[in-house]
Parts: structure tokens; C-alpha cells; sequence
């Protein structure tokens, strides 16, 4: 099938719509399918053979923040073209209600399209105002899919309609095998914790304070943080003097370098106190077949099936972290039952079966239809 | 004697004709201040309307539009996200439709159509009124602060229970890389 794939979001710029189009792309290469992505993108970055560079994004404010966004008729008319060489079977717009090239996309394309919503926003008067603009393009959508419940919720305010709920995935080849960081885990055993370090919701405040419990009580134990902070002083602060050792902070990491951390720690920690609505990285933590606690949040649960494939403890309860902590860190037996049952439930959300999950709504929306084709209202400029 | 009772009496009267002169004066810069403010809100308002009118012409691609209409909600302020204060609103509002006019041949690509050059016009008109209009009420404003600042009117308290006036600040040019420069000259 040949596939196009609109992304809104700059293709330089990291991010988890970027992300999740780079894995999913790819897999439906793998599969044997024709994919071609359209996506902002300096003209200097390198991009994979699949992706086609609509230009720079610009900067723009965008619901109280900055956002880097294409749009403007040169933008319509990279996208025209792209539709127009590409003869794609189905089109797969990303966010359509961002401002940006999957929303003119959806504009200009007639035949079979598919969207996905990603994030969830609360309903503002915006979309009302501008609506009957909207209207147009995003009515012609045939197969909405949202990739949590709380994306759903949105689809269905702004848009109306409903949608399938497809989670995200996890390239979990990436995550199965790597090196531990030399000297880790070492023998006194060790935790891992990735994450922002100064956002409250992701909950290392609550891994320290268990740490000031287990540290004292195993002398060898060292504690690996992984993670943009913004102040690391700060956060060695709230760690006891004799303790502050056995704290290593290694900052942001390559993508690389995440994959080895996980499999440099003995017990893996989201220690989450809300915010999260699939949680990615306890995922990808699980992919690298490492023993997980996880606070006790709905995503949590869910994604390792009650606590079937991690232990669980009470949201934001430091004892009973370090409770639940200190069992695996003595029960090696106990650790290597937890790692095989994490990664069999991972395998849920491995790539090849969300991207089969995707590819049948595909499947369903090309029935008796055509392909896709640059519509006549999508015409306007020269 | 009755000499020095007439300079006393006549020296307090004119001092008191002089500090209630002053008092008047800074009662009347306070009034123009407002009456200056008052004029840049129904300038940000047209603005404000002009630019809704262009996102909703349907002249626009969809993405500029919601640009644009975003970009307009938020200059109404308060209403369901607790709001940006109006000053960083507005100049939002200015930076969306400088994205927006600032492409490479936008012009020529609405040229043609129906109501386009009439309604960029009224854009570009709004937009300079406001950028004169808030020229006017900083003047304005600083002068009165400049009057409220003298010995004599700190002293006397001359502008009572006046609040001093604060200057509005934005980003209101429409061309980019000149945002400090007069706006759309040219």
C-alpha cells in the first residue's frame, strides 16, 4: 500500500509526535509498504530517504507558548505537490487540529485519510470561533485514531465523532539488548530513575526520600538519575551529606546512552505522582526486560497489567517505595520472574502489532474508495 | 503691622492659587492619560475584529486561519484559561499576523480576489493606529509620572488618590525584523 504521512511538528526537533511517526514509518517499511512523510524541516538537516522536507517551520505563538508550525500558501502548495507525485492509497494526518501541514493536508487531499490525535487539550472557544474554516478540512477525515483514552476525549469535543483507541508504541528491538555504564550495577545493587528532574508529577522527590531509608540500611546500594534538570545541585541538596555519593546524575542522554541505563540498574523506578497518560518509559523500561516499581497511577496499572509485570506501590508513598524497592533488590528470583513477565507484556505495544492495529484501520477506510487525490476546493492558489 | 498682615495674607494666597493650580494640572494629565488609554483600546479592539474578519474570510489556508483566530481568542482575555495578561495577548496577536504577512509574495498570492486588498488595507490601518495610539498614551503616561515625580507634589500629595499611570508595552510591528522600527512604513 502506498502510505503518506503528514507530521506537524519540526522533524529536528525531538519530540513524541516526531517519534512516533519516525517508528511507525519505518515499520510499515519493514512490512513491505510504501511510506512517504511529510514534515517542517531546516533545509540543512539530514532526513531519512522516506521523509520529504516542506521547509523551515516558523515560530508562532500558538495557545500561550511558541510553536514552530508551517502553514501559509507556499506551505499548501509543498503539500499539494507532495500529494500529487506521492499517488498515496491513504493519507495519515497527525494533530489536524495544530495549525500546520496536516491540517492543510486534510484541506487540500480528498480519498481515504486517516487522523490521529495525540495530546489532550482542554476545549476552548478556538476552535469555535474559527470552525466553519476548519469545518471543511477536518470533516473529510474518514478513520480517526487516538492514542490514549484522554486523546480520545479531545478527539471527540473538538471534532466529534468518535475514534479507535491505539496506544503508542515501543520499538522494543531498540531496548533488548545493550551494555550496562561501566561499573554498574555493581555489587551493592542499583535503582534507575529517567526522567525530567524538576518536573514534580514525574516524582524523584519521592525516590530520594525512599533512598534516604535504603541507602543507610545497604551500604553498597547507588542511585542512577537520567534526565534534563534544571538546577543539579539542587537536586544532590535534598539527598543526605553521607548519601550524596551514591547519587549519580548523568543529565540529558542520547537515545543511546537511555537504553544502556536501563540495563545498568538492578530495579527500574516511576516513581510518577500523576501527569502520565500511557507512560513511555516504564514501557521502554520494560522492553529492556529490567524489574520495574511503579507507583499505583491508572496508566501505570494498565500498562503493567495490575502489577502482574511490576510491583506497584502507593502514589507518592515513600516507605512503601522503599518496602517495595528493598524486596526485589533481595529477591534476584523474584527479579528475573518480574523481567520475563515485563517484557511478554510488552510486547502488546511492540511496533509491529500497534502498526498492524494501524495498518487495519487503513484497510478499512480504502474500501470501495480511491485514491487520494488533490481536491478541487484545495485549489486556491496559483 | 497691617503691612506685614497684607504680604502674609497675600503671599498665602498666591501659594495656594500656585498649589492648586498644580493639583489641577496633574487632575487634568490623569483624565488625558485615561482618555489616551481609552482611545488605544478601541484601536487594539479594531485590530482585534479586522483580524478576525481575515480569519474567517476564508481567504487564508486553514492554518493561518487558526493562527490567527487563536491568536485573537487570546487578546479577549480571561475568558476560559485564566487568561495571558493583555499586553503579552496583544502582541501575540501582532506576531501571529506578522507571521502571516511576512511570507515571501503573500500579497501577490491574494491579489485577485475578492475583498483581499480591501482587507489587508484595513489590517495594516488598524494595525498603525494602534502603534499610534499607544505612542500617544506612553507620552502621555510619562509626562503625568514625570509631574507626579516633582518635590512639590510628593510633598503636598498633590495627585491624592490617583493611581500612577504604567506604560503598555507590546510588540506592534507588523514587519519582521524591525520591531522596534514604525511599522508598516512602505
Amino acid at each position: 500500500m502506498k502510505i503518506g504521512i503528514a507530521c506537524p511538528y519540526s522533524w529536528d526537533v525531538p519530540g513524541g509526535v516526531q517519534q512516533h511517526i519516525r517508528d511507525l514509518a519505518e515499520e510499515l517499511i519493514y512490512e513491505g509498504h510504501e511510506v512517504s512523510v511529510i514534515s517542517p524541516a531546516d533545509d540543512d538537516t539530514p532526513l531519512p530517504p522516506y521523509v520529504v522536507g516542506a521547509g523551515r517551520a516558523v515560530p508562532v505563538p500558538y495557545n500561550g507558548s511558541v510553536a514552530r508550525l508551517s502553514f501559509g500558501f507556499l506551505s499548501v502548495n509543498r503539500v499539494r505537490r507532495w500529494l500529487k507525485e506521492g499517488g498515496f492509497d491513504v493519507l495519515h494526518v497527525h494533530e489536524p487540529e495544530i495549525p500546520s501541514l496536516s491540517l492543510l493536508a486534510c484541506w487540500v487531499a480528498s480519498g481515504p485519510i486517516v487522523a490521529t490525535v495525540h495530546t489532550s487539550i482542554p476545549r476552548s472557544r478556538v476552535l469555535v470561533v474559527t470552525y466553519p474554516v476548519l469545518r471543511t478540512a477536518l470533516e473529510k477525515i474518514n478513520g480517526r485514531i487516538a492514542v490514549s483514552e484522554a486523546a480520545r476525549t479531545t478527539l471527540v469535543e473538538h471534532i466529534g465523532g468518535d475514534a479507535v483507541v491505539i496506544p503508542n508504541g515501543v520499538a522494543t528491538r531498540r531496548y533488548r539488548k545493550a551494555d550496562p555504564l561501566p561499573g554498574w550495577p555493581g555489587p551493592g545493587g542499583a535503582i534507575g530513575f529517567l526522567g525530567r528532574l524538576d518536573e514534580p508529577r514525574k516524582g524523584l522527590s519521592v525516590l530520594l526520600k525512599a533512598f534516604e531509608i535504603l541507602g543507610p540500611q545497604r551500604p553498597g546500594l547507588r542511585l542512577l538519575v537520567a534526565g534534563p534538570a534544571g538546577d543539579a545541585d539542587e537536586v544532590l541538596h535534598k539527598v543526605p551529606a553521607k548519601l550524596r555519593d551514591r547519587v549519580v546524575l548523568l543529565g540529558q542522554v542520547s537515545e543511546e546512552d537511555k537504553v544502556r541505563v536501563l540495563h545498568s540498574v538492578d530495579v527500574f523506578c516511576s516513581p510518577n505522582t500523576g501527569g502520565e497518560s500511557f507512560g513511555i518509559v516504564t514501557a521502554e523500561a520494560m522492553a529492556a526486560g529490567v524489574p520495574i516499581v511503579a507507583s499505583d497511577i491508572d496508566a501505570f496499572r494498565q500498562v503493567l497489567r495490575g502489577g502482574e509485570a511490576g510491583e506497584l506501590f502507593a502514589t507518592g508513598d515513600a516507605a512503601d517505595l522503599a518496602r517495595a524497592a528493598g524486596g526485589l533488590l533481595d529477591n534476584r528470583a523474584r527479579r528475573a520472574e518480574l523481567s520475563a513477565a515485563a517484557l511478554a507484556a510488552v510486547a502488546d505495544y511492540d511496533w509491529p502489532v500497534v502498526a498492524r492495529d494501524v495498518f487495519s484501520v487503513y484497510e478499512t477506510v480504502v474500501l470501495g474508495s480511491t485514491q487520494v487525490k488533490v481536491a478541487a476546493a484545495g485549489s486556491d492558489f496559483p | 503691622m497691617i503691612t506685614d498682615i497684607v504680604i502674609v495674607v497675600a503671599a498665602a494666597l498666591l501659594i495656594g492659587v500656585y498649589v492648586s493650580w498644580r493639583a489641577g494640572r496633574i487632575d487634568r494629565l490623569h483624565a488625558r492619560v485615561e482618555m489616551a488609554r481609552a482611545a488605544l483600546d478601541v484601536t487594539l479592539l479594531r485590530r482585534s475584529s479586522v483580524a478576525l474578519e481575515l480569519a474567517t474570510s476564508g481567504l487564508l489556508d486553514p492554518a493561518t486561519s487558526l493562527l490567527l483566530g487563536a491568536a485573537v481568542h487570546g487578546t479577549r482575555g480571561g475568558s476560559t484559561d485564566g487568561g495571558r495578561p493583555r499586553d503579552l495577548a496583544e502582541s501575540d496577536l501582532t506576531r501571529a499576523l506578522r507571521a502571516a504577512f511576512s511570507q515571501p509574495d503573500f500579497r501577490a498570492s491574494l491579489s485577485g480576489k475578492e475583498g483581499a486588498d480591501e482587507l489587508l488595507a484595513e489590517v495594516e490601518a488598524a494595525a498603525h493606529q494602534v502603534f499610534l495610539a499607544r505612542k500617544f498614551y506612553n507620552d502621555m503616561v510619562a509626562v503625568t509620572r514625570d509631574a507626579r515625580r516633582r518635590p512639590l507634589a510628593r510633598v503636598l500629595h498633590l495627585p491624592g488618590n490617583a493611581r500612577a499611570p504604567e506604560f503598555f508595552e507590546m510588540d506592534d510591528s507588523l514587519i519582521a525584523d524591525k520591531a522596534s522600527a514604525s511599522p508598516l512604513a512602505g
